[in-house]
């Protein structure tokens, strides 16, 4: 780990680890409800209180997502978001932000189809700080996971209760930035783990590497996000907030609710982390 | 490795479950040890005599095995050229070739320990077969299946009730299989430790397209014993329809490496392969993707984006297909050609009339290509037609076409 240049993501989680807090991980889908809405959105993330922005990068078969992000994922595909339009919105995000870490987050075949090689590329030139891609398994390294790091690009691994002492070690090869724990089994935005479970499951990742450990799944409240935070490096927040999207619309349309209704939330979750270890 | 395996077709996949660049394990992390662990269960299973033993005996008073091949005489007379023998799956317990498949993969949930099957299902022939197994060795079953299948394909979801299962319509997108098999697989990262997720074709992540075509491969084993028989040789061509592609991966694999027969699958053609997302043909009108836990070719846009695709036959209304199928297309083994809704619904009723064999309307798309190709050949020519399943589902589908009201 030593070896890899200094990123973002591990600036910003060193200075969380001084100020002894842990860090709020907000994920929103790039795209919903339109573009320019989106945009709005991300740039007004880091002033709410998001510490890592989770960019996600809309698909018509998001095979491990609840409602919640299928019905974003939808909204910003119908109002015709692209990769190229998603990887211009994170440029124009780095022109006012070049702290915040930025981690794109999806499936496989829409950067299969942009092309592996010119996907790291564009993303790494944009302002990516790493990658989460559900269907990509430590099995299929070659594909995509080793050309990212090759470019400078972390590659961010879910782990997951089925994640045993045996498989803990193949999942965190290669893997680096931090380790998503998925703290039930399921989709997205439906069910959320006990703290208890929690705590012993971060304990168990934390023996198999000195990555941070963010946990997320089912987390919708600023004193969930508290009680996560109390056992973890970070919580990872997402079905909420496109949740609060969703229901700011009027017609299927933003609003001028709708950026606020998002910042309202990330307030409130910051918050919640922020007393999660007082 | 000596000269004849290297030049054999029918030694994929490799460790990792690749066919070429196709197949592999695209899930998310949740199902990876389930998966690794079905891949060494189904491996000790295919060793174990005692497993290929009981499937064969259950095949042999169950399912109907095997299935009669059938000389297709007034068809052949019909159209004037090649004779014409059908191999008969439609003839198997539960109205189709999907029960091969069913019965192998319950007896190795019943081995691996778990205590739920859940199954996608298009036509609702998977789905029927996989409610079949689960009535008869006590499984709770839930099939996932497109609201819009769910509607055109009436009586199978009512068998299915009838035989216990619980059908969940799924609304996502157009509400056909491609949806269907979301949803299952979100069923599936959720219940992971107790589940067995009962795919029904020769696709998906490793090791489901090696094992859903080793289970189907009875078909094509005992068309090479019985084509013998009947006429002391092999035959010339080889015709089957492709969705996912499992009926059709069973009867060429014993083939693959009888240079002398050729072999076609026959997509869905739909509207027409120049009508945008108007077909279900992926290898005539896509390009390789990865979807479903295996790289394999895709009816998609030019952002990755998956598209619905049509076809008259919900079994044929996917946008991907099995991943072996990917790699026989580019090798050159294999060719693939389209049949519209319509070729296969002239097929449906041409059979119908002159052989008194009512097809599935997924099988009809093959009858379509025998109908094409046929006329064209000499008189002591052979085709084989898989005959994967029958069309008593369907009737209400083409009465509607017809305009009669049922």
């Amino acid at each position: 780990m030593s070896s890899l240049p200094v990123t973002r993501i591990d600036t910003r989680l060193a200075k969380l680890k001084a100020e002894g807090r842990a860090a709020l991980v907000t994920f929103v889908t790039a795209g919903d409800p339109d573009a320019d809405t989106s945009l709005s959105i991300l740039k007004a993330l880091p002033g709410a209180g998001a510490d890592i922005i989770e960019f996600g990068m809309p698909f018509s078969d998001p095979m491990a997502e609840g409602p919640p992000i299928q019905a974003a994922d939808i909204r910003a595909l119908a109002a015709g978001q692209t990769m190229v339009k998603t990887l211009e919105q994170v440029r124009a995000f780095r022109e006012g932000d070049n702290e915040t870490p930025l981690v794109l987050m999806g499936y496989y075949n829409p950067i299969y189809i942009y092309g592996v090689e010119r996907f790291v590329s564009d993303a790494k030139a944009a302002g990516v700080d790493g990658l989460i891609v559900v269907d990509l398994p430590p099995e299929e390294d070659e594909e995509l996971c080793l050309p990212a790091i090759k470019a400078g690009v972390s590659f961010i691994r879910l782990a997951t209760p089925t994640s045993d002492d045996k498989r803990l070690p193949v999942l965190l090869r290669n893997s680096s930035g931090f380790v998503y724990y998925v703290s039930v089994l399921g989709v997205t935005g439906v069910k959320s783990a006990a703290a208890g479970d929690v705590a012993t499951a971060v304990a168990r990742i934390k023996a198999h590497t000195p990555l941070p450990v963010m946990v997320g799944f089912g987390v919708k409240t600023g004193d969930q996000a508290a009680g996560i935070a109390a056992h973890a490096d970070g919580v990872v927040v997402g079905s909420a907030l496109v949740n609060a999207v969703r229901d700011s619309l009027v017609d299927g349309k933003a609003t001028g609710a709708t950026v606020k209704a998002v910042t309202d939330l990330v307030a409130d979750l910051a918050a919640g982390v922020r007393r999660g270890r007082a | 490795m000596n000269e004849a395996t290297r030049n054999s077709y029918r030694t994929g996949p490799d460790e990792r479950g690749h066919f070429g660049i196709f197949g592999g394990r695209y899930v998310a992390e949740t199902l990876m040890p389930l998966i690794l662990e079905l891949d060494q269960a189904y491996e000790a299973a295919k060793a174990d005599p005692a497993f290929q033993g009981e499937l064969k005996a259950l095949h042999a008073t169950y399912t109907g095995r095997p299935s009669p091949l059938y000389f297709a005489e007034r068809l052949s007379a019909h159209l004037g050229g090649a004779k014409i023998y059908l191999k008969r799956e439609e003839l198997n317990h539960t109205g189709s070739h999907k029960i091969n498949n069913c019965l192998g993969q319950i007896l190795l949930a019943r081995r691996m320990g778990k205590t739920r099957i859940i199954a996608e299902t298009g036509a609702g022939q998977h789905g029927v077969a996989s409610a079949t197994v689960c009535a008869r060795f006590g499984y709770p079953c839930e099939v996932y299946m497109g609201a819009t299948d769910v509607e055109r394909q009436k009586p199978n979801v009512f068998r299915m009730e009838l035989l216990g299962a619980k059908v969940h319509p799924v609304t996502a997108g157009n509400g056909t299989l491609k949806d269907a098999m979301n949803e299952a697989l979100r069923d599936w990262v959720t219940n992971v430790e107790t589940t067995y997720y009962m795919i029904g074709t020769a696709a998906g992540p490793h090791p489901y397209p090696a094992m859903v075509r080793d289970f189907q491969s009875v078909i094509g084993n005992e068309t090479r014993e019985q084509m013998l028989a009947a006429e002391g040789r092999l035959p010339d061509l080889v015709i089957a329809a492709v969705g996912g592609g499992s009926n059709a991966i069973g009867i060429f694999h014993p083939f693959l490496d009888d240079p002398d027969v050729r072999i076609v699958g026959v997509e869905a053609g739909g509207h027409g392969m120049h009508v945008y997302n108007g077909h279900a043909a992926s290898l005539n009108g896509g390009k390789p993707g990865v979807l479903h836990g295996n790289r394999t070719y895709l009816l998609q846009d030019d952002d990755g984006q998956i598209l619905e695709g049509h076809s008259i036959s919900a079994g044929l209304d996917y946008p991907g297909i099995g991943p072996e199928h990917s790699w026989l297309n580019d090798s050159g083994r294999v060719t693939y050609v389209p049949a519209t809704d319509q070729e296969a619904l002239d097929a449906f009723q041409t059979l119908t009339k002159v052989e008194g064999i009512i097809p599935a309307l997924e099988s009809a798309h093959a009858v379509a290509e025998a109908i094409k190709r046929a006329p064209t050949m000499a008189k002591d020519e052979i085709i084989v037609v898989n005959l994967s399943g029958r069309g008593d589902k369907d009737v209400f589908t083409v009465g509607k076409i017809l305009g009669v009201d049922l």
